[in-house]
């Protein structure tokens, strides 16, 4: 801030704070302290305890963390094994390394072609949900799904994909739809490396790859610790594979996001769900703590 | 050797570019191809011949109309108030002297990514329910506003804190009241970053499924992303030749928002835009 008097009083201040103050307030803050108190309760949406739910103790802990049956199909610790499992293919390996490979490739290159990749993957970020969800259940179809098809060019054998690999087809659809992220923040965190570093590099006569692991990747190493925190916060978070493959077949898709809905919206047991849902955003909080430290650091530095 | 090697550079490069357009091309051929074919199933093939038949049902069905209508009422509902509010907090925030401010919104930031629409959707859906919401496009669109604001807050004090002082401090001079000095000095030149939040909550809105599909219900405050799902036949599978042209109809407003923020703006990046 620069100095002077502020221009605002803190009583003019806080008045237009207010309804900002109001939204978060009820909408974020209240829904997280909530949470907590109905994961104690047997509340649910229809039947007795509908109206007079009461506290059961640890009791849904206890059942989330059943570790006699936990790893079994349908239940938490697997939907975790999933997620963990989606969460590094599909962000980490996935949307990270195409995002980098795609903005170095661009690197010191405009034209055409870049126009045309950058709006390809962008497009795959901002259609709706829904409509992409269609567009892959087509694209991933047994018997005229266009992958197949392509497969079939090969003189490869076609693949029931949301059947026999729910798991991979989930992980490949959520790296097509959010490279973009990745793509963009490493372009612009490349844009801002001085062109000369390189032409120095090159004077020596350093390969590309060289240049890359010696030169880029320190520069932007914090811009890729930013990047992997935020998209394995939103890939953890994500309900799109829902729309896709239901979270099955038998479970085996089934992430914890998926996991709290079915267990909150399909048997409407609020108790229970919201157990899962403090887990969750125990590991969200954990992931943006991380975020938050990494930004701190970065503040002291510059 | 050095010439060797700039070409198989130059060949790997564009073997590279042309299999990452082709994996992002590869999966929309369906969504581009299939709304003008009048046989349209799950294979992508050229129509023979193209019609806008399809269209021309989906126009004609009250109840798909209705929910894009539903839609239009969800998405500008939140924008117009999260761009307000986030737009009157970003000024307090950006014009004021108390201190913590900064780590206020950081821990605001934090808390919304915290508590998404996937983990809060238990005590979101409990409170609509006793607020009395459920089933109303009110309550959908307050609870975005909610979720959206302090990430738009952030974007917009970006926005505010690039307007110089100076122009305030001659309005104070000249005996405006904060209210004044919001809605005729500041206002007027934040629009570029309102118009930033404005799309960027509209889109996100617009195309959202969980939040509307747990709080709506009744066929006539359906959006869009939950009415798709009725285009079911009796045997529970979907109707290609609607469905496929009611999703492009779906996604045509945030292709159109996207070619005028590209040849506006530039799709410039601000961190964190979409979440």
């Amino acid at each position: 801030m620069t100095g002077g008097a502020p221009i605002l009083s803190r009583r003019t201040g806080f008045f237009f704070l207010l309804p900002s103050l109001g939204f978060v307030s009820l909408f974020i803050l209240f829904p997280f302290v909530w949470v907590f108190y109905l994961s104690f309760t047997n509340q649910t949406l229809t039947g007795v305890t509908a109206i007079q739910s009461r506290l059961v103790g640890l009791a849904n802990y206890h059942r989330l963390l059943d570790f006699e049956t936990w790893m079994t199909s349908g239940q938490f610790g697997n939907a975790l094994r999933i997620s963990a499992q989606f969460v590094v293919g599909s962000a980490l390996i996935g949307q990270a390394l195409l995002g980098l490979a795609i903005a170095w490739a661009f690197y010191r290159w405009r034209g055409a072609f870049r126009e045309i990749v950058y709006t390809l993957v962008i497009l795959a970020w901002i259609i709706p949900d829904v409509v992409v969800a269609f567009t892959w259940m087509a694209f991933l179809d047994r018997d005229r799904g266009t992958l197949n098809a392509i497969l079939q060019l090969l003189r490869l054998a076609p693949v029931d994909w949301l059947i026999q690999q729910p798991v991979l087809s989930i992980i490949i659809f959520n790296t097509w739809r959010g490279t973009a992220f990745s793509m963009l923040l490493f372009s612009s965190a490349l844009a801002t490396i001085p062109p000369s570093y390189l032409e120095s590099a090159e004077v020596a006569g350093a390969s590309g790859w060289q240049k890359f692991r010696d030169i880029i990747l320190p520069l932007i190493r914090s811009h890729i610790l930013t990047d992997i925190i935020l998209i394995t916060l939103w890939t953890f978070n994500t309900f799109t594979p829902f729309l896709i493959t239901g979270g099955g077949p038998a479970f085996k898709s089934e992430l914890v996001s998926i996991y709290t809905f079915r267990i909150a919206f399909q048997f409407f047991e609020f108790g229970r769900g919201g157990a899962i849902a403090v887990a969750m955003m125990l590991i969200n909080l954990v992931l943006a703590l991380t975020y938050l430290t990494i930004l701190r650091r970065q503040g002291v530095r510059t | 050797m050095r010439l060797v090697r700039l070409v198989l550079a130059r060949v790997a490069f564009y073997l590279f570019v042309t299999l990452v357009a082709a994996f992002f091309a590869l999966p929309m051929l369906w969504l581009v191809l299939t709304p003008f074919n009048p046989r349209g199933t799950l294979a992508a093939e050229i129509p023979s011949p193209a019609t806008m038949a399809n269209f021309r049902l989906v126009f004609a069905n009250a109840f798909a109309m209705r929910a894009l209508l539903n839609s239009a009422i969800l998405g500008i509902g939140a924008m117009l108030i999260t761009t307000l509010v986030a737009t009157l907090a970003a000024y307090a925030l950006s014009r004021t002297d108390v201190p913590g401010l900064d780590f206020l919104i950081y821990a605001l930031i934090l808390f919304s990514s915290v508590v998404t629409g996937t983990a809060a959707m238990v005590p979101i859906f409990l409170l609509i329910f006793y607020l009395g919401l459920i089933d109303t496009l009110l309550g959908v669109i307050l609870v975005f506003t909610g979720g959206l604001l302090p990430t738009a807050i952030f974007i917009m004090r970006d926005f505010v804190e690039g307007i110089p002082r100076s122009y305030e401090e001659s309005a104070l001079v000249s005996g405006a009241t904060p209210r004044q000095m919001f809605q005729d000095v500041v206002a007027p030149l934040v629009q570029p970053g309102m118009m930033v939040v404005a799309i960027w909550a509209f889109v996100h809105v617009w195309g959202a499924f969980l939040i509307p599909f747990i709080l709506l219900r009744s066929p006539t405050s359906m959006p869009a992303s939950v009415a798709i799902y009725s285009f079911y036949t009796e045997a529970g599978t979907p109707i290609i030749t609607l469905t496929s042209s009611y999703a492009l109809l779906f996604a045509l407003p945030v292709l159109v928002l996207y070619l005028l923020v590209n040849w506006r703006y530039g799709f410039r990046f601000f961190g964190g835009i979409k979440r």
